[in-house]
């Protein structure tokens, strides 16, 4: 046989290969699932589901002695979006709300508040807290103080004062001027879905393949492994790339995220974490002969290293050395980083590049690992 | 890859001495744990072109590892093969494009289509333009399947399945077809034409391995290879292995009385090595250099003879493994039953439609109080349907079904307790232990306490399970599993007995001793029915009601049925003649 038939012969088998995966993808309900209804799923709950957001927080505000000063200062309290508030003038009230978590803190203004106000002093306010949900803890009382330092500013006015006594502060969140947590999530969210497309799935097609007992037919054929292994990727990369624009789509049109960088950009960044994720896949299939395997270990490997060390959930930069040297080697952690400088910054190349290469020496390592473990025989 | 190819003088000596050599094994061995036992061991044959040869054995024997050795699938862990003259371990990709290979479950994409499938393994073979035509128009006259193109190949019934997955292997013209355990959940028609497409392969110079456990398959091979724990029991012409018992094989037929007892008494003597039940026949071995013990020593009665009778190829293989085992079941703490009268499971008109499909039309039978009740049918013909209305799985559409005087029905779990169930694969908890699974069956049939704690003894006693009791029910040889699954079914003491395909894929030791403990149970007064398309299976009952698309077209003894199909041309029909003959003349009555 020449060379050329050889060759010719190799693009056909990968082509029937090509084929058939992409059939069965397409009949398959599972994988249209795992493509298209999970990452609407996915992001519909991490995009309006999650939120680090606190609006409507339920406070008790306790008056010991009522004064037109404590009724304003619970006016501008309730004006804001950020709490529901219920007053009284004995704490005592709040203490079982608090207890059962009705309330999600208390602030009690003393009985001589008003006294001390007019003098100057520092008035007392004490702000109590549910510790048991810190993030909310910390929400409050940061939202008290500041309440509570554009009352007094406010006040000041009023009374035509100046208070160059306070030293004001200006925070401007840049990015992200209003602070929503979405904006940052959903391109978390991506990463986490790509990943599940990518590592599980592919997974779950070379597993089934094994468990059904179809591997053996193939292998029996003239059919290497490289063939094989192109086989799976391409139809599972189309089938992430249709994941990914409906993700973008999503992101866009759903949630409002900016798009700051370039769309040529976003495709080519989220193609080159889509390899990695397949690869992963595939390394995991060199071991799980069930599907049952398969999924385990993909949610083991893929998922919550994903969930956990991408930073879009947790910080990484707050977590002991060991698990910070740990998430250098989580791609979701790079991919997040540069997708959500894509999304909310632009296209930062100081970012991108480092991350788009600490992804392909992954995609690289991950294919080499693949192909040398890809068995041609069953034992 | 053409026909032609270079045979180096370092390659295949055996090859170049006999040019209808295509395979030759030397010294083989194969392990899979370094520690344990080998799966195959020092094998040393040859497979010749133009022929089939059965790679026949138990369960466990090797034959699958075997094949997947010639396939280039497996590495030897020593010794080597040599396919066509190519090595298996340095040249797969060589044996791969001269060999069709069919694996176990026909290895086909069931959310495929016919056509798609073929199309696919047409273009990994590379049988491409005019050649594929012409390929494809072929096989699809040869295996029947043009009309089914377009069907999922998922959605095939199991012979159908077989044929698609005979034609994939077949499409390039393979000079070697390896066929693993193509007759397993096949019934007798689909196989008898699959043995037809394979005849006709063998005349085009192709060499055939076929594996089975099926030792009546053996019989249409012009050479076997008998594998037993990894070693080979015998090469060569199945006739001749089959002549080593020439003389030692009788009948005893006539008025024979209760047969039952007849082979139980068979059996103890010294000089009977086999026995088995033959319809209204029992069929018994003697050993080598011994005679036949007297008619009043086995235990027959006035009336019977006891005839000279042609063997068998699986009468051969049972006295080379040195006979079946003689373990004699203790159910003594079971009560006699005298009640022959009652009618302790009564079908009456099962209909079963699925939407506009029927598949139990108007289905009647009765079985009488320790009679074994066989549903035989081809795959597909409805028997599952009719076995799961009886055991209540299923809901009738009309009809009813009496277990033990209740309708299964009315009274669903009353009715159940009366019935013990055997699945065909068993339904054992592989993870837990010979223990665990019968303290949980126990305790799913209802049973606690002292009760719960006699049932298990009672059993472990009967099947003498106590040396495994520690063992997981998964790693337990498979006789031990099939006497586990026994016990399960039987500890809470039906009087009924529902068996689906019990002993399918099973060798014929174990099959034998299967048997001899449901005859056991049958004797002291348990009712037992049972799904099967596998004749020896329906050569242990006493009436056999044969389903064919959904309609029950004959009912009565085996002999009855063979009387049916009896002609001038085929005066002794066997079973499986009566089968594929009845199943004829209905489909001949339709059109």
């Amino acid at each position: 046989m020449s060379t050329q038939g050889r060759a010719g012969a190799r693009w056909r088998r990968i082509r029937a290969l090509v084929i058939k995966e992409a059939r069965q993808l397409i009949r398959d309900p599972s994988s249209l699932v795992v493509g298209f209804v999970l990452p609407v799923l996915l992001l519909l709950l991490f995009g309006f589901g999650i939120s680090f957001d606190a609006t409507r927080v339920k406070v008790g505000l306790v008056i010991e002695a009522p004064s037109p000063d404590t009724a304003w200062f619970f006016a501008s309290l309730s004006n804001t979006p950020f709490f529901e508030v219920h007053q009284t003038t004995d704490r005592r009230v709040f203490y079982d709300d608090l207890a059962a978590g009705r309330l999600n803190g208390l602030i009690a203004l003393s009985g001589d508040f008003t006294e001390r106000l007019a003098r100057g002093d520092s008035a007392g306010v004490q702000v109590i807290t549910d510790g048991s949900d810190p993030n909310t803890a910390n929400l409050i009382s940061g939202y008290v103080l500041g309440a509570w330092n554009s009352w007094i500013q406010q006040r000041a006015l009023t009374a035509g004062q100046t208070t160059a006594a306070f030293i004001t502060i200006e925070p401007r969140f840049w990015y992200n001027p209003e602070l929503e947590s979405r904006r940052f999530l959903v391109p978390g969210s991506i990463a986490l879905i790509l990943m599940m497309i990518g590592a599980l799935l592919t997974a779950l097609v070379v597993s089934r393949e094994w468990e059904r007992g179809t591997i053996e037919a193939l292998l029996a054929t003239p059919v290497g492994t490289v063939e094989f292994i192109i086989g799976k990727l391409v139809p599972n990369f189309l089938l992430g790339l249709c994941a990914m624009a409906v993700c973008i789509l999503a992101a866009l049109f759903v949630f409002h995220i900016p798009l700051r960088g370039s769309l040529i950009a976003l495709i080519a960044f989220t193609s080159v974490f889509l390899i990695v994720a397949l690869g992963i896949g595939l390394l995991i299939s060199t071991v799980a002969r069930t599907q049952f395997l398969a999924s385990q270990i993909a949610l083991l490997l893929a998922f919550l290293p994903g969930l956990y060390f991408s930073g879009f959930l947790f910080e990484v930069a707050s977590m002991p050395a060991a698990l910070r040297a740990f998430s250098a080697i989580v791609p979701a952690k790079y991919f997040v980083r540069g997708l959500q400088t894509i999304f909310l910054v632009g296209d930062v190349a100081s970012v991108l590049v480092p991350c788009t290469l600490a992804l392909l020496a992954m995609g690289a390592i991950l294919f080499a690992l693949t192909a040398r473990n890809t068995r041609q025989r069953l034992d | 890859m053409t026909a032609t190819w270079h045979v180096s003088a370092s390659q295949g000596l055996a090859a170049m001495a006999d040019p209808t050599t295509l395979v030759t094994i030397d010294a083989l061995t194969k392990s899979f744990r370094t520690d344990g036992l080998p799966a195959l061991s020092e094998l040393t044959t040859s497979i010749k072109a133009g022929q089939v040869t059965g790679l026949v054995g138990p369960d466990g024997a090797g034959k699958t590892t075997l094949m997947r050795l010639m396939a280039g699938l497996m590495l030897p862990s020593a010794g080597r093969i040599e396919v066509c003259g190519f090595d298996t371990v340095t040249e797969a990709a060589a044996v791969h494009e001269v060999i069709g290979y069919m694996p176990q479950r026909f290895g086909l994409y069931e959310d495929l289509s016919v056509i798609e499938n073929l199309t696919l393994y047409a273009d990994l073979r590379g049988v491409v333009g005019q050649q594929r035509a012409e390929t494809f128009d072929k096989l699809l006259v040869f295996t029947d399947l043009e009309r089914f193109q377009p069907r999922l190949a998922g959605a095939l019934s199991g012979g159908m399945k077989q044929k698609l997955g005979l034609a994939c292997a077949m499409l390039k013209s393979p000079r070697l077809l390896l066929l693993d355990e193509p007759s397993v959940g096949v019934d007798p028609i689909s196989r008898r034409e699959l043995w037809k497409m394979v005849y006709t392969l063998i005349g085009e110079g192709v060499g055939v391995v076929w594996s089975t456990a099926y030792l009546d398959e053996a019989e249409n091979c012009a050479e076997v290879i008998v594998l037993n724990e990894a070693r080979a029991l015998f090469q060569g012409d199945p006739k001749v292995m089959t002549a080593s018992v020439v003389g030692r094989v009788f009948q005893v037929r006539g008025a024979i009385g209760d047969k039952r007892a007849l082979l139980v008494a068979a059996l103890k003597r010294p000089e009977v090595i086999d026995g088995v039940m033959q319809g209204a026949t029992v069929r018994l071995v003697i050993g080598n250099d011994q005679t036949l013990p007297s008619k009043a020593d086995l235990g027959a009665v006035e009336g019977s003879e006891v005839v000279s009778a042609t063997p068998r190829f699986e009468d051969a293989f049972v006295a080379m493994l040195g006979g079946q085992p003689k373990r004699r079941l203790l159910l003594e703490t079971r009560p006699q039953s005298t009640d022959n009268q009652s009618l302790p499971v009564t079908a009456k008109s099962l209909t079963k439609c699925f939407g506009s499909f029927t598949a139990a039309d108007n289905i009647s039978f009765d079985i009488k109080r320790g009679e074994i009740f066989g549903l035989l049918g081809p795959n597909g013909a409805g028997k599952s349907t009719v076995f799961k209305m009886m055991c209540g799985l299923l809901r009738l559409t009309s009809g009813s079904a009496l277990v033990d005087g209740l309708d299964l029905m009315k009274s669903p779990s009353a009715a159940r307790a009366r019935l013990g169930y055997m699945a065909q694969k068993f339904s054992l908890y592989g993870d837990l232990s010979v223990s665990q699974n019968l303290d949980f069956f126990a305790g799913a049939y209802g049973l606690s306490g002292q009760k719960k704690r006699d049932a298990i003894k009672r059993v472990v006693a009967a099947f003498d399970l106590a040396s495994q009791l520690q063992v997981n029910a998964g790693g337990l040889p498979l006789g031990f599993k099939q006497r586990l699954a026994l016990s399960c079914a039987i500890m809470h003491e039906p009087p009924v007995l529902f068996l689906d395909e019990p002993t399918s894929g099973v060798d014929p030791l174990t099959r034998r001793e299967f048997w001899s403990f449901i005859n056991a149970m049958v004797a002291r007064g348990i009712t037992v029915m049972v799904t099967t398309h596998f004749m020896d299976e329906a050569e242990y009952c006493d009436r056999v009601a044969l389903i064919y698309r959904g309609k029950n077209i004959a009912i009565g003894t085996p002999e009855e049925l063979q009387n049916m199909v009896r002609t001038a041309e085929l005066p002794h029909p066997t079973l499986e003649d009566a089968f594929i003959g009845l199943v004829h003349q209905h489909d001949g009555a339709l059109t």
